[in-house]
C-alpha cells in the first residue's frame, strides 16, 4: 500500500484529472444536489451495461481471441430472454434464458474461431449480422416484462455521504451483481491461477503449451464466461434497465465496449471507470437537453459523450499494448 | 534392473514434403546425457519435440520408464516426468521471472496463487544450481542469455527424469555455458536422462556419455566422445569431410567509413550502457568486438542501426553524421544488419522465406517496377540465395516459420549480405548454424572484406572473433578498453580485459 502511494505520480494527468473531477462534483453538488445526484446515478446506470459488455472484450482478449460479436450476443440474449420473460410471465426465468443464449452464441464464435481457426473479425461480423437479421424478423410489437425487479439500497454504503445517495443506492438486482463482477474479475486475472493462464494463453499460447495448459480448452472456456457476462448485459438491458425489446436496442454498445476496453488497457476496473466517465458524459448530455439548450442543435449535444470519449482517449493512449496473441489461432505444429 | 528409461522406436514424421524424421530409433538410459547432432534442418529439434508431445508424430511410440506415452499430448509428457529447454524461448514476455517459472504448476491457497511461495521457490532454485536470477524481472527486461536461464529453471523446477535441452548454449557466454554443463553433470549423477542438442563440438565432446548423429531426417550413427574427434564427428554429420580452413587473406584496410565519437546510449532499464565509447571501422577490414554479453554491446549495435535513441556523443557513416537516422535511413546509406535475435528483428513471421529474401529492397527493381511488385522476380532470386546460402526447405514458398533455427538465420544473413552495402553490422550471425555453415557464412565475410567492405562483428564466440577479425576491440563496461591484434594476442589476455582487467 505504502509502495504504491509512493510510486503514485502527483504530477500525472491520471492524478490531476481525478482531482478535477472530484472537485468538479462538490461544486456541483453545492449548486444543486438534486440534479447533481440524479445525473451521477443515472450515469451509473448509463456506464453499467457498458463496462459489463466491455468484459466480455477482455475475458476474449485475455485469453487472445479478438471478440467484435459482443453486440450480437446481446441483442439475441436481450431478444430470448425478453420473449421468454414475457411469455413465462417471469423475469428470473427470462434472465436465466438470457444468459444462457448469451453462451451458446459464443460457443459458436469459439468453434468458428478457436477450433476452425477462422478469421476472427469476420466470425464477430457474422454473429453481430446474424443477431440483428434473426431478431428484427421474429420481432412482434406489444410484449411486456411481467414485473420488475425490486429495488436496493446498499446497506451501510448507501449511506455515505455525497457518493452514497447517487452511486449506491435503489439498485437493481442486476446493477448490484455488476458492481460486484466487475472486481471479481480482476482479482481473477491478476492473482488467481485461472487468470495466470488465461494471460499466458492471450500473451504466448506456445509457452503455455509447453507448460503443459490446453490451449484450446482455455480460450474456449474463457470465450464462453464472456459470452455468459454478454447474455447477462442483454437480459440487463431489455429486463431492467429498459424494461422491453426494441429493434437494434444494442447500437452500438458492444463496439462502444471495445473501445473503453482498450482505454482501460485490457483491465477490468480500467474499463469500468471509462464506463463510468462514458456514462457520466452521456447523464449530463441528457440533463443539458432536458435544460433545453435551445440554440445548439440536439445532434450536437448526443454527441458529446463520444466526444469527450475521444478526446480522452487521445490524450491519454500512451503506450497501449493489447495481449500479444489477441486475434491469432494457435495451431501446434507451427509453433 | 531395466536401466532404459526412454526408448524411441520406429518414429516418423513429414512436414509438406519434408521427412523431418524418418524411422528414427533412440535409447536413452538413467543418468546418461545423450548429444544429438545433426545440420540445420537435421530433425533435431522435430524429435525431441516428438518426445515432449509439441508436435504429433506419423509414426511410432515413444516409451519412457516403460509406459507408453500418448503422442502430440505435451501435459502427459510433463507428468511423465519430462522437461524441456527450447531452441526458441517458450517465455511470456510481460511477466515476471516467477510468473514464467511457476506457469502450469503454481503454488497456490485455493484458487489464488501464492506469490510469496512462487518467489522462495525461484529463490530456491537458482541457490541449488547456481543460476542467479531476480524473480520478480520481467523477462522481456533481460537480456537473452537471461531469457535462457529462466527457459532452464523453468524445466529444472519440476524434478525431471529425462531433461531435453534444445541448442541451450546457443545464447550463453562461455562462462554461462561452463556453469550450465556443470549442472547437465550434476542431474546425471542424480540419475536424470539428458537429452543435449548443440552445434559446439567442444561442449559434445565435454559432457556427452554418447553421442547421435541425424542427418536429413534419419539417424546415421552412434559415437561416444573418446573415440571421436571433432572432424570424425563432422564428417558424419555432413558426409564428408570439412576441412576447418578459412581463405583469409591479408587485409588491406582503407579509409574510415564508420567514426563513433564519444557515444552515450541508455538500456531498456534506462541506465547508461554505452558509455563514451569512440572507435573507427575502416573499408575492408573485420573488426571483431568482444566482450562479456551486456557491457553495452546490443545497445550499441541498436543505436548505430538507427533502431536505439543515443544520448549523447555522435557517429558518422562514410562522413555524414547519422545521428538521429531511423533504421531505414541508415540502411540506404549502405548499412547491413544481422540482428543478434532474428525472430524479433531479422524476421517477419508470417511472411514466406522469399518475401523475407527481399524484406531490404523489395520495392528496388527488378522486384518492383514502380507500384508494381514483380513477384516472378523475386521468386527467382530467392530460389538462387536458397541455393546458395543452403536454406533447407522444399520452395521458398512456404512460410518462414517452417524453417529450422539455423536455416531462419541462414535467411538473414543471406538478405543483409546480398546487397551492395559499404557496411555490414553483423551480431552473432552464426548463432545456432551448424558447422559446415558457419565456415560458408565466415568465408563469406572475409570475401565481402576482401571487396571493400567494412564489418562490424559482434560475437560471444571468441573463437569467431579470433579467426576472422583483422582487428580485436574488446568492450567492458560500455566503453572500449583496448584494441588488439589477433596474431599476437592469447585467450587468457582477452579474457581478462573482458572482465575488466586494465592492460
Ligand atoms: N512446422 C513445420 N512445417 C514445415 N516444415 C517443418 C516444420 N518444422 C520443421 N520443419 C522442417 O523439418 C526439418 C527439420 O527441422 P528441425 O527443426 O527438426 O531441424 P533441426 O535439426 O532442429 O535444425 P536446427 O539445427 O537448425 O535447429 C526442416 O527441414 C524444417 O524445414
Ligand atoms: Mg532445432
Amino acid at each position: 500500500m505504502l509502495n504504491t502511494i509512493k510510486s503514485f505520480n502527483f504530477k500525472s494527468w491520471k492524478f490531476l484529472l481525478s482531482v478535477a473531477t472530484v472537485a468538479l462534483w462538490i461544486y456541483c453538488y453545492s449548486a444543486n444536489m438534486d440534479i447533481t445526484n440524479s445525473v451521477v446515478a443515472s450515469g451509473m446506470r448509463f456506464g453499467m451495461p457498458l463496462a459489463l459488455a466491455s468484459m466480455v472484450g477482455i475475458m476474449c482478449e485475455r485469453s487472445g481471441v479478438i471478440n467484435i460479436g459482443i453486440e450480437g450476443t446481446m441483442l439475441l440474449s436481450g431478444f430470448t430472454g425478453f420473449y421468454v420473460a414475457s411469455y413465462s410471465k417471469n423475469i428470473v426465468i427470462g434472465l436465466v434464458i438470457a444468459i444462457l443464449t448469451g453462451v451458446l452464441t459464443s460457443f459458436v464464435h469459439a468453434m468458428m474461431t478457436i477450433k476452425w481457426g477462422m478469421d476472427q473479425i469476420i466470425a464477430g461480423t457474422i454473429i453481430n449480422i446474424l443477431a440483428s437479421g434473426l431478431t428484427s424478423f421474429l420481432y412482434r410489437e406489444g410484449s411486456t416484462v411481467p414485473n420488475t425487479w425490486p429495488i436496493f439500497d446498499i446497506p451501510v454504503l448507501s449511506k455515505i455521504p455525497l457518493l452514497g445517495a447517487s452511486l449506491f443506492s435503489q439498485l437493481g438486482p442486476i446493477q448490484l451483481f455488476g458492481m460486484f463482477l466487475i472486481p471479481a474479475i480482476w482479482v481473477m486475472m491478476n492473482k488467481t491461477r485461472w487468470g495466470l493462464r488465461t494471460r499466458s494463453v492471450g500473451e504466448n499460447p506456445g509457452a503455455a503449451d509447453t507448460a503443459g495448459i490446453n490451449v484450446i480448452r482455455m480460450r474456449m472456456t474463457n470465450v464462453m464466461i464472456g459470452g455468459a457476462i454478454g447474455g447477462l448485459v442483454g437480459g440487463f438491458i431489455c429486463l431492467e434497465l429498459v424494461g422491453s425489446f426494441s429493434k437494434d436496442f444494442t447500437a452500438g454498445t458492444g463496439f462502444t465496449a471495445l473501445a473503453l476496453m482498450i482505454f482501460g488497457r485490457w483491465n477490468p476496473l480500467g474499463a469500468f471507470a471509462a464506463a463510468i466517465l462514458f456514462g457520466l458524459a452521456q447523464a449530463l448530455a441528457t440533463q443539458l437537453q432536458i435544460f433545453g439548450v435551445n440554440n445548439v442543435p440536439n445532434q450536437f449535444i448526443t454527441i458529446l459523450p463520444y466526444v469527450f470519449t475521444i478526446l480522452v482517449l487521445a490524450f491519454s493512449a500512451g503506450k497501449v499494448r493489447p495481449p500479444a496473441a489477441a486475434g491469432k489461432p494457435y495451431e501446434k505444429e507451427q509453433s | 534392473m531395466d536401466t532404459t528409461l526412454l526408448r524411441i522406436e520406429n518414429l516418423s514424421k513429414t512436414f509438406a514434403t519434408v521427412k523431418a524424421n524418418d524411422n528414427i530409433s533412440l535409447e536413452v538410459n538413467k543418468g546418461e546425457v545423450v548429444a544429438l547432432l545433426g545440420e540445420n534442418g537435421a530433425g533435431k529439434s522435430t524429435l525431441v519435440k516428438s518426445v515432449f508431445g509439441l508436435v504429433k508424430p506419423d509414426s511410432g511410440t515413444i516409451t519412457i520408464k516403460g509406459e507408453v506415452i500418448e503422442a502430440g499430448d505435451t501435459a502427459a509428457a510433463i507428468r511423465h516426468g519430462i522437461g524441456m529447454v527450447h531452441q526458441h524461448f517458450q517465455l511470456v514476455p510481460v511477466m515476471s521471472v516467477a510468473e514464467n517459472i511457476i506457469l502450469g504448476d503454481e503454488p497456490h491457497k485455493g484458487a489464488f496463487i501464492s506469490y510469496a511461495e512462487a518467489r522462495e521457490s525461484v529463490k530456491e532454485l537458482s541457490d541449488k544450481f547456481g543460476l542467479d536470477i531476480d524473480p520478480d524481472a520481467i523477462v522481456e527486461d533481460l537480456p537473452v542469455g537471461l531469457q535462457q536461464r529462466v527457459e532452464i529453471l523453468k524445466a529444472l523446477r519440476k524434478n525431471v527424469d529425462l531433461l531435453i535441452l534444445d541448442e541451450p548454449t546457443a545464447v550463453l557466454t562461455p562462462q554461462e555455458i561452463e556453469e550450465l554443463l556443470q549442472v547437465i553433470r550434476n542431474l546425471s549423477s542424480q540419475g536424470v536422462g539428458i537429452i543435449f542438442i548443440t552445434h559446439k563440438l567442444r561442449e559434445v565432446l565435454a559432457v556427452a556419455d554418447r553421442i547421435v548423429v541425424l542427418r536429413n531426417g534419419k539417424s546415421v550413427g552412434t559415437a561416444t566422445p573418446k573415440e571421436s574427434t571433432e572432424s570424425s564427428l563432422a564428417q558424419l554429420m555432413i558426409g564428408r569431410e570439412v576441412i576447418f580452413r578459412l581463405d583469409k587473406k591479408e587485409a588491406k584496410p582503407g579509409a574510415v567509413v564508420l567514426e563513433i565519437d564519444d557515444l552515450y546510449v541508455k538500456d531498456d532499464r534506462k541506465l547508461m550502457s554505452v558509455n563514451g565509447l569512440s572507435l573507427s571501422l575502416h573499408a575492408g577490414e573485420i573488426l571483431g568486438v568482444a566482450g562479456v554479453e551486456g557491457n553495452g554491446q546490443r545497445e550499441l549495435v541498436e543505436a548505430l542501426t538507427g533502431m536505439r535513441p543515443t544520448v549523447k556523443g555522435s557517429f558518422s557513416i562514410l562522413g555524414e553524421v547519422a545521428i538521429g537516422k531511423n533504421p531505414h535511413a541508415i540502411h540506404t546509406m549502405g548499412v547491413s544488419h544481422v540482428p543478434e535475435d532474428r525472430e524479433k528483428d531479422g524476421l517477419i513471421a508470417t511472411l514466406s522465406i522469399d518475401e523475407n529474401l527481399v524484406l531490404n529492397q523489395y520495392k528496388n527493381p527488378p522486384f518492383a517496377k514502380g507500384w508494381i511488385r514483380n513477384i516472378a522476380a523475386v521468386n527467382s532470386y530467392a530460389a538462387k540465395m536458397i541455393e546458395k546460402f543452403d536454406v533447407r526447405t522444399p520452395s521458398g514458398k512456404y512460410p518462414i516459420n517452417s524453417l529450422s533455427g539455423g536455416n531462419k538465420q541462414k535467411v538473414v544473413i543471406a538478405r543483409e549480405m546480398s546487397q551492395d552495402s559499404k557496411i555490414i553490422i553483423a551480431s552473432q550471425p552464426t548463432r545456432g548454424i551448424d558447422i559446415g555453415s558457419i565456415e560458408f557464412i565466415h568465408n563469406q565475410l572475409l570475401a565481402s572484406r576482401d571487396s571493400g567492405v567494412a564489418v562490424l562483428l559482434v560475437s560471444a564466440e571468441l573463437d569467431e572473433i579470433l579467426s576472422i577479425s583483422d582487428r580485436i576491440a574488446v568492450m567492458y563496461g560500455g566503453k572500449i578498453v583496448a584494441i588488439l591484434d589477433p596474431h599476437d594476442v592469447d585467450r587468457t589476455q582477452i579474457g581478462r580485459l573482458m572482465a575488466g582487467a586494465t592492460q
